[in-house]
């Protein structure tokens, strides 16, 4: 079996599953967040009634992280909803925006988007607060109300996203109806060249296999060149394995996995028991291609779609109106320090935008010194218009004033995931996606730039 | 029961994704509270780009559209995860969705939600058909009729009790899955 077929037969009592068979798995994790959250809550107890209780309340992890720094009402009265429901069921980990537990959240405009607003408990960005919370653990069912709830496959589990009906079915039973999907097999051999990145890797990977490439099936991710891939690497990887349709994006477990995930649950008291799915001898394979990962250039993502692949070098032509960094897959510490090895010194051209997915990563930047200099600083004295405030913010539009949306038809060079029309922001605008150093290159000229001309 | 859906047809082309559906700024509405559900149903498809589809989905002024059935290319409701977009469109009136293919996610929330019918079809419809074109879908025999000529769907197999139960929790409760809610 694959490992996909492997955590899906274990949760589901098998000891064989076949791609194509429906079976009811247990579940370990459930994520949701202020925009799904609500609704998912308001289907369980429609469902199950205004006094019933969850299945279990440590099993369910609820972080705001869209629509948080904003003046718009509806979204401040959606973390409320979350914080009843939370103190409601005693749910254990939630990453409140504030910390008083009877308090409701509300936006300082005075303070603006950018300004510090929020208490000791929150975190950001849900797929990687799981991750650096300790949620995240080899072998184990996660589901999210988030399609990109497939970058938890970094660490050998199954996650996938769904829907407010089935996250609100699993509130209450702690299990979900799913199809085996048949497996993808992606094989890395050789290491990445200097000024190439993860996001290069899943850019070509999108391009080559297309935007409906996986559609139904799992992405699996093997061989040699996996060991030279950090833990960040692997989830800026397994994220975009929904943007090729994918239903999961899932590694192997290695000492790296266990190192990572040893940390982080001992560090946040989360579970620390797991089983690891290992890989088979006799796996099979609808898809099974190998690919060489130093023959891999700096690569883009061009509008309107993610399969629309490019090369960072023939794309000079096209002049931008913004650069922006941030989300779940291009905004963790590692990409923050990629951008600044690229921008230190110098000045950005464009509007640039950066938004830490975490507090984790905020505090990081602050504290990580180059020559006695913060990245922190670095980045803002090069002109980068950083917020304090981590989460999704344009990432995926939200309300006008979120924090870098695109309120007008700009073109925009975004480390992010997704750049369907209208994605942040304005209808009409443009989205290139692109590694942190693409970004940051074409951030200095104003348009798309191979970032090698500025790395030695 | 025999059943089948007459209407005027809404034509969109590949990847459609949820954004185009019903744009983020949306999403503050909880689509479990009533007067926010029929809201989502007049901002559906608002996200399409005006200068390649000038007609309106839900005409201004009104929360309902006047087309039951959306014909579509590949990818249909690629992207997020959200609900909101088969509710919008279920809010608005549509009853279902002839497309070339569909993103997963949306495939299973519409069937969960049972708000509409997505079905598959070999032929790439959106080719044929224009936007306002009469058709009549078969839903016993799998059969979308337009323009004087009949196109053979994928079934819908499994997933068509559970939609015409009214989605997954009806479903579950019909097959004794879970108990009745109080
Ligand atoms: S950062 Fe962007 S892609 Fe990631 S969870 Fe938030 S909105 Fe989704």
């Amino acid at each position: 079996m694959t490992l996909t077929e492997k955590i899906l037969a274990r949760a589901s009592g098998k000891t064989h599953v076949r791609p194509g068979d429906n079976v009811w798995v247990n579940v370990d994790v459930l994520m949701t967040h202020d925009v799904c959250g609500p609704g998912t809550i308001g289907v369980f107890k429609r469902e199950f009634g205004k006094n019933a209780r969850i299945w279990d309340r440590k099993k369910v992890v609820i972080i705001p992280d869209h629509y948080i720094f904003t003046a718009d009402a509806m979204s401040n009265r959606n973390v409320d909803i979350l914080r009843d429901f939370a103190n409601e069921q005693g749910i254990e980990y939630f990453y409140d925006v504030i910390d008083d537990p009877k308090g409701q959240w509300r936006f300082d405009t005075a303070k603006g988007n950018g300004q510090r607003q929020f208490g000791r408990n929150f975190s950001g960005v849900c797929h990687s607060t799981l991750a650096q919370k300790g949620h995240n653990r080899p072998g184990e069912i996660l589901f999210g109300t988030d399609s990109h709830t497939c970058q938890s496959g970094a660490f050998n589990q199954f996650a996938t996203g769904i829907g407010n009906t089935d996250a609100g079915f699993i509130l209450g039973t702690g299990k979900l109806l799913i199809k085996v999907p048949e497996t993808m097999r992606f094989l890395f051999d050789g290491a990445l060249p200097r000024g190439v990145m993860a996001k290069d890797i899943i850019l070509h990977l999108i391009g080559e296999i297309g935007f409906d490439g996986a559609t139904y099936r799992a992405m699996q991710f093997e061989g040699p060149g996996v060991s030279s891939l950090s833990m960040d690497d692997r989830m800026t990887i397994t994220n975009m394995a929904i943007e090729a349709g994918g239903k999961n994006g899932i590694f192997p477990c290695d000492q790296k996995t266990l190192d990572y995930v040893n940390a982080r649950t001992a560090e946040n008291g989360t579970k620390s028991t797991f089983e690891p799915a290992e890989i088979d001898a006799d796996q099979s394979f609808i898809y099974d291609k190998t690919f060489d990962l130093s023959a891999l250039e700096p690569t883009v993502a061009c509008h309107p779609d993610p399969g629309v692949r490019k090369l960072a070098k023939e794309l000079g032509h096209i002049a931008l109106d913004r650069a922006y960094i941030g989300s779940c897959t291009g905004g963790k510490t590692s990409d923050f320090l990629a951008f600044a090895e690229v921008v230190r010194g110098k000045t950005v051209k464009i509007d640039t935008f950066g938004v830490p997915s975490t507090t984790l990563v905020l505090d990081e930047l602050k504290a990580t010194k180059w020559d006695g200099q913060s990245v922190w600083e670095i980045l803002t004295s090069a002109g980068v218009r950083m917020t304090e405030n981590p989460g999704c913010a344009a990432c995926l539009g939200g309300p006008v004033d979120t924090f870098g949306r695109m309120n007008t038809p700009l073109k925009c060079i975004s480390a992010t995931n997704r750049n369907f029309p209208g994605r942040m922001g304005h209808k009409e605008s443009q989205v290139f996606l692109a590694s942190p150093y693409t970004v940051a290159a074409s951030a200095l000229t104003g348009k798309i730039t191979d970032p090698r001309e500025f790395l030695c | 029961m025999a059943k089948t859906i007459t209407s005027k047809v809404f034509v969109v082309r590949d990847n459609i994704d949820t954004d185009q559906i019903i744009p983020a700024q949306y999403l503050a509405l909880v689509p479990t509270i009533a007067e926010e559900y029929e809201k989502l149903g007049s901002y559906a498809l608002i996200g399409l780009p005006d200068d390649q589809y000038p007609e309106k989905f839900v005409p201004e002024g009104t929360t309902k559209t006047p087309y039951q059935i959306i014909i579509a290319g590949r990818n249909f409701g690629c992207g997020s995860s959200r609900e909101h977009a088969p509710i919008a469109l279920g809010a608005a009136g549509v009853e279902a969705i002839v497309a070339e293919s569909f993103a997963r996610i949306f495939f299973r929330n519409s069937v969960a939600t049972g708000e509409l019918y997505p079905f598959d079809s070999p032929q790439r419809l959106c080719d044929i058909v224009k936007t306002g074109d009469e058709a009549t879908l078969d839903l016993d025999n799998d059969r979308l009729t337009v323009n004087g000529t009949t196109y053979q769907l994928k079934p819908l197999g499994d997933v068509r009790p559970v939609i015409d139960a009214g989605g997954l929790f009806n479903y579950a409760r019909k097959s004794g899955m879970i108990a009745s809610a109080e």
